[in-house]
């Protein structure tokens, strides 16, 4: 995977351990971790539970409970595409079809190789819809053209 | 170039950059560069005259002249007309502050967004920043509770709570310990307020908080912001190490006896994390599952101590109302809706953005007058208010004024303040089905109505829509609906009927459609 180091337990552990102190410190040691190699290994449960004094369980449910985490590692590129109300008041259906029929993309397919598109609701830019979210940057009035553009791009540096 | 560089206004609010403010920037960069020109280029946050992004403005001897949108191919020209001191050319709009779209606002809680530059702490201080909390820091705890009270404000997030009695059950509750918690959860679609805010003048919340924590007296708080805002994450880190050094926030408040201690934690992608309880699960490390109330979150609310839980715009609103007075304040407005509220109009409509005014104006003014009608040109079907979870209103219901209650009066709500616009290629059967399959994805699944409802909504809307035994499903509809509002645990499952309803009363055509045919195309 472009720009992540593979899983490694004592790196994670180092990472854990140095965010211990804060209060209710779960999701901070679970984005701390999926920012440093892209997604959280199940390996991560018995650290964080550890660490806190928490069962495995209460640490795999909160990993479990929220759409950001991954416990596999992701595609090189991952591009939100915002599906929410105002990005569908300006076609984002549309945009979704499109990128089905013209261009070989299914929102959503988690095998779809070095390259996703992904479901997001409302990324806030609501006046300059449909959006999509990549590599942190925003983009606004995104097309499919454009989409499949980027999962190329992503390919590319795969 | 010995002239003082010329300050020209470049946003680093993510819509700005969405359509290629980045650029932009650079583009000006470089030309000034290439022609030996002294150029300051400063990254304010946006005007929200959302459709005119990028928009540049230059600092001239008459005032702030903007050009938008301007994309990078325009800059030579730009630059070749003069723009550097206000030159003429088809991008210059005029002074910022005399378009109409500004000039109709009542800017309090916005009003040094797009003007400053957001992590400046000196022109935090120029523009009137820390005036309300210095004010504050002479008062006592009660005394501040009071004129949050006096001043009317409701909870800005959708609820209307009226913001001083949540302050009040805080103040006199005894703990050791007690929290300050903004939700900035933003997750309604068609609202980005707090995003703008936190972009364009972070330091505004940050002093809100402040001034509620010397309220109730209490010394750590936390920001939970969710993570689809990279872009406000990094500026509010930035913003809390500067107000840190400034004395702003940490041990003594501007050097009183007041600690402070803020963090801005990041959400995780769950909607559910924008009601209160759920929020408060979430910040202590577990799975968001709502909270069965009571207890009040002002009693035993962040690991079980008393907190204040307020959305961003509830707590911004605070340090204008400190600095100029409850009163003055409270004389904006209609009703019971006090003040003003940060309007976000979006969707399909020519002109979006966020509109500062007070209470009352309706929303025909805001979505034609302001947003000139829709985007696509065609007619307005449907504008829903209020986010996922607010109702669907027809095009000859615009007349309602923005206000707590005239809204409620007709089954909608006015929520986080933002409108979304359809035109009427919008197929309202399909937005009713939408609504359930979107709390079926973001219910925390503790309570029956909300978890097995929402897919029972989906499944019932497939048949409607499929034209199957459409009476009897439309029955089915009405009474799920009914339960879910009755019996739900919290406004996630309780509000889905809100836009089903209303787009099932409002466009009963959409949903009386004879069956498909079994093979399509």
């Amino acid at each position: 995977m472009a720009g992540y180091p593979a899983w490694d337990q004592d790196s994670a552990r180092m990472i854990v351990a140095g965010l211990a102190h804060l209060e209710g410190a779960t999701l901070p040691m679970l984005h701390a971790l999926q920012d440093e190699f892209g997604y959280v290994d199940p390996q991560a449960v018995p650290l964080i539970a550890e660490a806190l004094n928490l069962s495995r369980a209460e640490v795999h449910g909160a990993i479990s409970f929220y759409h950001d985490f991954k416990t596999a590692p992701q595609p090189a590129r991952i591009v939100k595409l915002c599906r929410a109300e105002a990005c569908q008041a300006l076609g984002c259906e549309s945009v979704v079809d499109e990128l089905s029929r013209n261009h070989g993309i299914a929102v959503d397919d988690h095998h779809a190789g070095d390259a996703i598109v992904e479901t997001v609701y409302c990324l806030g830019n609501c006046a300059l819809g449909p959006s999509a979210l990549v590599d942190g940057e925003l983009i606004g009035r995104v097309d499919a053209a454009r989409i499949a553009g980027l999962c190329q791009h992503g390919k590319a540096h795969s | 170039m010995s002239a003082a560089p010329v300050r020209i206004f470049v946003p680093i609010d993510a819509a700005a950059l969405s359509v290629g403010a980045e650029a932009v920037a650079q583009a000006i960069a470089s030309e000034a560069t290439t022609r030996g020109l002294s150029v300051e280029i400063v990254r304010n946050g946006s005007r929200g005259m959302l459709w005119l992004e990028p928009l540049v403005e230059v600092e001239t001897t008459e005032g702030r002249i903007a050009y938008g949108p301007v994309t990078a191919k325009d800059v030579a020209a730009l630059f070749d007309a003069g723009f550097v001191s206000g030159g003429a050319h088809a991008l210059r709009l005029g002074k910022t502050e005399e378009l109409d779209w500004m000039k109709r606002q009542q800017r309090l809680t916005f009003e040094r967004v797009g003007v400053i530059d957001p992590l400046s702490i000196a022109d935090y201080r120029a523009y009137g920043g820390f005036k309300g909390l210095e004010k504050a820091l002479a008062l006592t705890g009660g005394e501040i509770v009071d004129a949050v009270k006096a001043s009317g404000l409701r909870g800005r997030g959708g609820a209307g709570f009226p913001t001083g009695i949540k302050w009040k059950t805080v103040h006199d509750a005894k703990a050791e310990q007690k929290y300050i918690v903004c939700n900035a959860d933003e997750g309604d679609s068609g609202t980005f307020a707090d995003r703008m805010l936190f972009e364009g003048d972070p330091y505004l919340v940050i002093e809100g908080m402040v001034i509620a924590a010397i309220a109730v007296g209490a010394t750590r708080g936390y920001i939970y912001l969710r993570s689809e805002y990279p872009h406000a994450h990094r500026t509010l880190q930035r913003a809390i190490l500067k107000a840190e050094a400034a004395g702003m926030i940490g041990a003594s408040v501007l050097g009183s006896e007041h600690a402070f201690h803020l963090e801005v934690r990041l959400g995780a992608g769950a909607y559910i994390c924008g009601e209160e309880t759920s929020l408060l699960e979430s910040l202590e490390g577990k799975r968001a599952i709502v909270r069965a109330k009571p207890p009040l979150p002002a009693l035993q609310g962040l690991f079980g101590k008393p907190t204040v839980v307020n959305n961003v715009l509830s707590f911004a609103a605070v340090p204008w109302i400190m600095d100029h007075g409850a009163q003055t304040y409270a004389d904006y407005g209609m009703g019971r809706s006090r003040g003003t509220l940060p309007i976000q109009l979006g969707g399909n409509v020519r002109r979006g953005g966020l509109i500062e005014l007070a209470f009352g104006i309706s929303l025909r003014e805001i979505i034609e007058d302001m947003g000139g009608g829709t985007l696509s040109g065609r007619p307005i079907r449907a504008v829903q208010v209020g986010g996922p979870l607010g109702a669907y209103l027809t095009a000859e219901q615009l007349d309602v004024q923005m206000d707590y209650e005239a809204l409620a009066a007709m089954r909608a709500m006015l929520g986080h303040g933002g409108i979304v616009v359809f035109d009427d290629s919008v197929d309202m059967a399909k937005q009713a089905r939408f609504a359930f399959e979107f709390c079926a994805k973001e219910s925390c699944g503790k309570c029956t109505p909300c978890r097995i409802g929402a897919t029972r909504g989906v499944e019932t809307m497939n048949r409607i829509i499929a034209g199957t035994e459409v009476p009897k499903n439309i029955a089915v509809l009405r009474d799920l609906s009914k339960l879910m509002t009755d019996a739900s645990l919290c406004a996630m499952g309780g509000l889905t009927p809100m836009p089903v309803l209303s787009a099932l009363n409002h466009f009963p055509e959409d949903f009386d459609r004879p069956p498909l045919p079994l093979a399509a195309e």
